[in-house]
């Protein structure tokens, strides 16, 4: 058996974005730093000295206007690439993004479509604070037209990417900042993973836990301890949160019986609130217990490292949420403790952003 | 300008039918405007517009009977019943199309802009809006963006005094001149009254020169005016925003009028061959409403096609 290639999450968005200008030549890549001395968090890197200032460019900071550029560029056929160093930053651009990019293939009766692609990176941590951490996917979601995608993996960011680019619709593809560093096993060539279809990550029978991006991962840690305990989880990471897969949840919720679901950003009128919704309306007699939800609290980020220490949930909270929904008794002092500090992922990240 | 003029009264006149069931923004008083311009461009040259766009459809050569059976809502009509009289579009002849919400076709155009000079510069790409978009923030981002990429792109500001029922007081300083302080901002500009066609053909003809010659965008202001509501089939001069008096002095300018009354003093077209043209378009607006009323709705599982590509 070949060696398994493990790589870093921003490496293989990287490759991703390699591949597909190589493929391409209608593939552009702009936004404000892409070819700056970072090169957003490695993510652009080379790809300016391998494809030219014609297909990788700056821009000034003009977030709504640009974003009608590559509504334009994409009416000519073009594949572009609009990344944003902050989710929060491209929320200058709603009128473009719903009036514009979501609406113009219904609107035109079909005419013509918008494939853009739109990359924003969730911070978080290390006092991101109310304007540099925010995730609102599920706005996007809300809204017909647009694709909402949100990767767990290195190995998923790589072909999710690459469907996004070539997908005929604007795609919304969102990075949490702290799976940058992440690493796991992406194959080296091209390829694709479909959207709109999600991943279950571990096989279970005790109950069903939905997680997108980041969430998966702390979903994960607490699978671990739970697995000793002998609590059985199965594990769906959405992948696309719009249009979403139903039917993976449907088909887990009707073996379980019961739902957990987790969202990175804040808990009401949220993704997993319309999960919980969907499920409850449609698979009602299924149910043992009620559904619930663990996300963060309905208020803005803090900034303050003392602040933000209960702000975001971790596997700690999905593991007593899980020992409860299943009527099991837990001596708290024995779950796994974070070696880092509460507002870092590890010692790769100390801010500035 | 005729039959721009032709179908906007025609659609006036039938509005109340009720069976043009959308927002309508007639141009009539601001023909010469499409006119003018788009006797500039070419096929190749693509177009961006707003709102009130049947004038500059029109003007790029886009298909009448479309354009009618949108506004009444046919799977016939140029979006096929989806978009109505603020969203057209016409790919044949390069009518991009236009958008509802002020400002928002402009950075639209400007990536047209690109999307050609990625190409060598192989058309022009001429975009349409109001005076109230220059009070957009996307206005000076798309302008500026064009500049420091230097696009060929077409501004064409119709400056027509009023955004909705608002007029300039509360929205600009006193006496500002938009084509200079957008110069300002290093783009070329030039100014021309809006109501008189041969000037607005010989502006935009300077403009698509200086565009050709200096691979840079050009910036043109418009004053006009509409004799109409802002969005529907009537006069409105009576509820109060805009004086009779103002409304007369621009009616007095009506830009057709002032045309042909210029073409027959000079006798290079007599008044005879006025009056058939005015025939043979009547015939033709006719036969556009005849299509749209023919065309079919259409179906209710219609709702869920293309949403997605």
């Amino acid at each position: 058996m070949p060696k398994l290639r493990i790589i870093k999450f921003h490496e293989s968005i990287n490759e991703a974005m390699t591949i597909a200008m190589k493929s391409n030549r209608k593939v552009l890549c702009f936004g404000l730093g892409v070819d700056d001395p970072k090169r957003i968090f490695n993510t652009t890197k080379n790809l300016k000295e391998k494809f030219g200032a014609n297909r990788v460019f700056d821009t000034p900071t003009s977030e709504n206007a640009m974003t009608g550029v590559g509504i334009g560029l994409s009416l000519q056929g073009y594949l572009p690439v609009m990344v944003h160093q902050r989710f929060d930053f491209f929320l200058l651009a709603m009128d473009q993004l719903v009036n514009g990019a979501a609406k113009w293939f219904y609107m035109f009766g079909g005419q013509k479509n918008v494939p853009i692609t739109i990359r924003l990176i969730v911070g978080r941590g290390w006092g991101q604070g109310p304007t540099h951490s925010q995730s609102l996917h599920s706005w996007f979601a809300h809204i017909p037209g647009l694709k909402v995608v949100m990767p767990s993996s290195a190995h998923d960011a790589k072909g999710l990417l690459l469907s996004s680019i070539f997908d005929k619709n604007p795609v919304i593809f969102i990075e949490h900042r702290w799976l940058h560093n992440t690493t796991s096993f992406v194959p080296k060539e091209k390829y694709f993973i479909p959207l709109s279809k999600s991943n279950i990550v571990k096989k279970g029978s005790d109950i069903t836990i939905v997680a997108n991006s980041y969430m998966t991962l702390e979903a994960i840690k607490a699978s671990e301890f739970l697995e000793i305990n002998k609590i059985s989880i199965e594990i769906i990471d959405l992948r696309t949160i719009s249009p979403i897969d139903y039917s993976t949840i449907y088909k887990s919720v009707k073996k379980t019986k019961k739902l957990l679901v987790l969202d990175i950003s804040n808990e009401k009128f949220g993704i997993a609130a319309e999960i919980v919704s969907n499920i409850t309306i449609n698979l009602f007699k299924y149910l043992k217990i009620p559904p619930a939800i663990i996300a963060s609290p309905n208020a803005p980020t803090p900034t303050s490292f003392a602040l933000t220490k209960n702000f975001y949930p971790t596997h700690k909270e999905i593991i007593i949420k899980i020992f409860e929904m299943n009527n099991r008794k837990l001596n708290k002092n024995n779950i796994p403790k974070n070696k880092n500090l509460h507002d870092v992922p590890g010692e790769w990240f100390k801010g500035p952003f | 300008m005729i039959l721009i003029r032709e179908v906007e009264e025609s659609i006036a006149l039938k509005y109340s039918e009720n069976k043009m069931r959308c927002p309508t923004h007639l141009c009539i008083g601001q023909e010469a405007i499409s006119s003018g311009v788009s006797l500039n461009l070419r096929p190749i040259d693509t177009v961006v517009s707003t709102h009130r766009s049947h004038g500059h459809y029109l003007g790029k050569g886009g298909n009448l009977g479309k354009m009618i059976a949108e506004i009444y809502g046919k799977t016939d009509g140029c979006s096929k019943g989806y978009g109505g009289s603020m969203h057209l579009i016409d790919l044949d002849v390069n009518f991009m199309g236009s958008t509802a919400i002020v400002g928002n076709s402009m950075p639209v155009g400007v990536g047209l802009a690109l999307s050609s000079k990625l190409e060598n510069y192989k058309s022009i790409s001429c975009i349409y809006f109001g005076e109230g978009c220059t009070e957009e923030g996307i206005f000076s981002e798309s302008i500026n963006f064009a500049i420091v990429s230097n696009l060929p792109a077409l501004f064409v500001c119709e400056n027509n005094f009023y955004s909705v029922y608002s007029d300039l007081k509360p929205r600009q300083p006193k006496n500002r001149k938009i084509h200079k302080m957008v110069s300002a901002m290093g783009i070329k500009t030039f100014y021309a009254d809006g109501n008189k066609v041969l000037d607005v053909y010989k502006t935009t003809n300077k403009a698509i020169k200086y565009i050709k010659k200096y691979k840079k965008p050009v910036f043109l202001e418009f004053a006009t005016y509409r004799w109409r509501e802002h969005c529907g089939p009537n006069y409105d001069n009576s509820i109060g925003y805009r004086t009779e008096k103002e409304f007369a002095k621009w009616k007095n300018k009506d830009p057709i009028n002032e045309f042909k009354n210029y073409l027959v003093k000079n006798k290079i077209i007599n008044a005879n061959l006025i009056d058939k043209f005015y025939l043979s378009t009547n015939r033709k607006v006719a036969r556009a409403f005849k299509f749209a009323e023919k065309s079919n709705f259409p179906s209710e599982k219609d709702l869920f096609k293309n949403i997605y590509a």
